[in-house]
């Protein structure tokens, strides 16, 4: 392994596990202010999630949706771009699904009728996230304030479209899908039984290994980056900076919008009002703490999925909104930890500005400041 | 309903907004992006109710409000002007926190996860104080930022810090000093509203910190029209209020109406918005 290669590693892990160690030690505050012992709390904890195939069932359910909502959060961020309305973006991709699988008959061909699902999710989250990249493009609106804007918009539209057009009556919800249910995991491993898990994990493998490639392997990626790290000079290379900048939020957003799948097709088959659920938020810091690497993303979404598992696992003992208390602080101490270290190690080794830049990080302190 | 109550119920309803929109103002003018109002006045709610629990007094209440949105504050100014982190992100993860350590003190010291119990507030109506301190805010901001050394300061520090600098301003300084005036005014917004019904319930803040930042970008950045775009989205929300049950709009449209004349103002249709030229850079 070469000295860079290394310092590399060195600088994607080093604020992670410090982030996690600084929330560890925060759980056992909370934990004691409950009169509870970190050690029992913590083995609990950890017994709820990865001890037993229905804790763990949970876990790669919510780890499914964190990792769409983290690699749409990612794949914008690579192009310097903040995409804060996964959780719009993720809310219209679910109502999409729902009502392409309200729409088609009773006895379509199932694995079609996923499909169309499917595209139907991508279709809804990549017009909610095309708007602001269009805003950003035409009139130099900032994504940061034009997507959170959105959030409220988009939601409060497919509230009232839920309200007042389709529902099953009593409820914010819609009724049942006819065809094409994601096969639960436990139709695979038995052992998985009750657990929501289903095999939109394979949908999320397939995601990140796509992502991978187009970032890493492909010209499109390789412009993406270029004008994440330096869109000035990307522009002077020929690479049209608003036709990326748009597209990067489009895709952003069909990211976001396929993770309504999981709940939608895989769990209750049926969109429900309020779904989302804060996870659209929550995928900004899994793809902080997955350093917006598809695979980093991936392993990011099960640790944040497994402290939202086993809050509900120890909520006997102390409130599961511990873990809310506990993702803030590993977000707060990574996003602070990491122009602190890396200062520390550019300062201290002066590293040579290569073209290798390109695989690491946009430049995060020179973010587009305009109008925020 | 005449006039003068609909008056009344417009400035009560605005009273939240206008106090986070003048902190939103004061620390986006020293370049920081402040994502994190929302938290501030939910924090800012429940430090009034427990203090107003455990003394009996609202006035303790209301200050030990301003000391829990001022520690939310310095929690996002430490991070973000010593560690130079990412603001969104920071502001993101302050607003989760908020949320979090509002429910494990609200169910540490009260037993319960959604409500605390009943404590006093102020008179209500036009005798609660907060009401006035509320609607002075925005002058009371226009003021420090246009008349005052240390507003020269505040913006100078969010428009050209390097400039300040330069001349002697200590730079992070005067941005600390603006992030934690930010919470405090923030939170005396969570304040009036847990005050008002009496308890802190749980997320009782609703959404309101981020029309006060929209309200903040609606108004250009000046304290004024921010709280005349406060004033504006209180009265479509009194309108609604008025119209429920009508079905003349649905009121999911109402909501909208703050959100989508920011990206209107954002997107150049009402005039340019130009934010302080070095908001969210993070360094001098």
């Amino acid at each position: 392994m070469t000295a860079a290669r290394r310092e590399k590693i060195e600088e994607a892990l080093f604020p992670p596990v410090v982030a996690i160690l600084i929330a560890f030690v925060a759980g056992d505050i909370i934990m004691l202010s409950f009169n509870q012992s970190p050690f029992v709390v913590w083995r609990l904890l950890l017994e709820g999630t990865w001890g037993n195939a229905y804790g763990f069932g949970q876990v790669l359910y919510k780890a499914t949706t964190l990792s769409f909502t983290g690699m749409a959060v990612a794949f914008a961020y690579r192009a310097g771009l903040f995409n804060i309305g996964g959780e719009g973006q993720l809310a219209a991709g679910g109502l999409a699904a729902a009502l392409v699988g309200f729409a088609l008959p009773v006895g379509f061909p199932a694995l079609l009728a996923i499909l169309l699902g499917c595209l139907g999710a991508a279709a809804a989250g990549g017009v909610v996230g095309a708007v602001p990249g269009y805003l950003r493009v035409r009139f130099g609106a900032h994504e940061v304030i034009t997507t959170i804007m959105l959030n409220f918009i988009v939601l409060a539209l497919l509230n009232w479209f839920i309200a007042t057009r389709l529902r099953v009556p009593e409820t914010l919800h819609t009724p049942e899908i006819h065809a094409g249910a994601i096969a639960r995991l436990s139709a695979v491993l038995p052992a998985f039984h009750g657990s929501a898990a289903n095999l939109s994990v394979i949908a999320v493998l397939l995601t990140a290994i796509a992502m991978w490639y187009y970032m890493f392997r492909t010209r499109g990626g390789y412009e993406l980056r270029a004008v994440g790290l330096q869109p000035d000079a990307a522009e002077y290379g020929g690479i049209s900076v608003g036709r990326v900048l748009f597209s990067a939020m489009t895709v952003s957003g069909v990211i976001a919008g396929l993770g309504g799948i999981n709940f939608v097709l895989g769990y209750k088959y049926y969109y429900e009002d309020g779904f989302a659920g804060g996870t659209g938020f929550l995928g900004i810091a899994v793809a902080l703490v997955g350093r917006n690497n598809p695979f980093g993303i991936l392993l990011a979404a099960l640790f944040f999925a497994t402290l939202s598992q086993g809050g509900l696992a120890v909520n006997a003992f102390v409130p599961k909104q511990m873990v809310d208390v506990l993702q803030g602080i590993v977000i707060i101490a990574i996003a602070a930890s990491v122009p602190e270290v890396q200062r520390i190690l550019l300062g201290s080794r002066r590293r040579p500005v290569t073209t290798s830049a390109l695989d690491s990080q946009p430049a995060a302190t020179e973010p587009p400041a305009a109008a925020v | 309903m005449n006039t003068f109550a609909i008056v009344t119920q417009v400035l009560r309803i605005a009273v939240p907004y206008l106090f986070a929109a003048a902190g939103g103002v004061i620390a986006e003018r020293s370049g920081v992006i402040s994502l994190t109002l929302e938290g501030y006045m939910l924090g800012g709610a429940f430090a009034a109710v427990v203090g107003t629990f455990y003394s009996g007094s609202p006035v303790v209440g209301a200050l030990c409000g301003i000391g829990g949105g001022a520690v939310l504050a310095l929690i996002h100014a430490v991070a973000s002007i010593r560690y130079r982190a990412d603001q969104v992100i920071v502001g993101i993860a302050v607003n989760l926190f908020a949320i979090g350590i509002t429910r494990v003190f609200l169910k540490l010291m009260f037993g319960s996860s959604s409500n605390s119990p009943r404590v006093d507030g102020f008179a209500t109506g036009y005798g609660d104080p907060l009401l006035w301190l509320g609607l002075l805010s925005t002058p009371i901001v226009a003021f420090i930022l246009f008349r005052t050394v240390f507003g020269l300061r505040v913006r100078a520090t969010g428009e050209k810090p390097e400039a300040a600098a330069s001349v002697g301003v200590p730079v992070h300084r005067i941005q600390y000093m603006a992030v934690l005036l930010s919470g405090a005014l923030a939170a005396l917004g969570g304040v009036y509203l847990a005050l008002d019904q009496h308890q802190f319930t749980d997320q009782m803040t609703a959404g309101r910190g981020f029309i006060a930042v929209a309200a903040v970008i609606f108004g250009r950045w000046s304290p004024l029209r921010a709280g005349a775009a406060c004033l504006l989205f209180a009265a479509a929300e009194t309108v609604q209020i008025h119209l429920q049950g009508n079905h003349v709009i649905a009121s999911q449209f109402i909501e909208m109406i703050p959100y989508v004349l920011t990206i209107v103002a954002l997107a150049g249709v009402v005039g340019r918005a130009i934010a302080p030229a070095a908001l969210g850079r993070g360094e001098t």
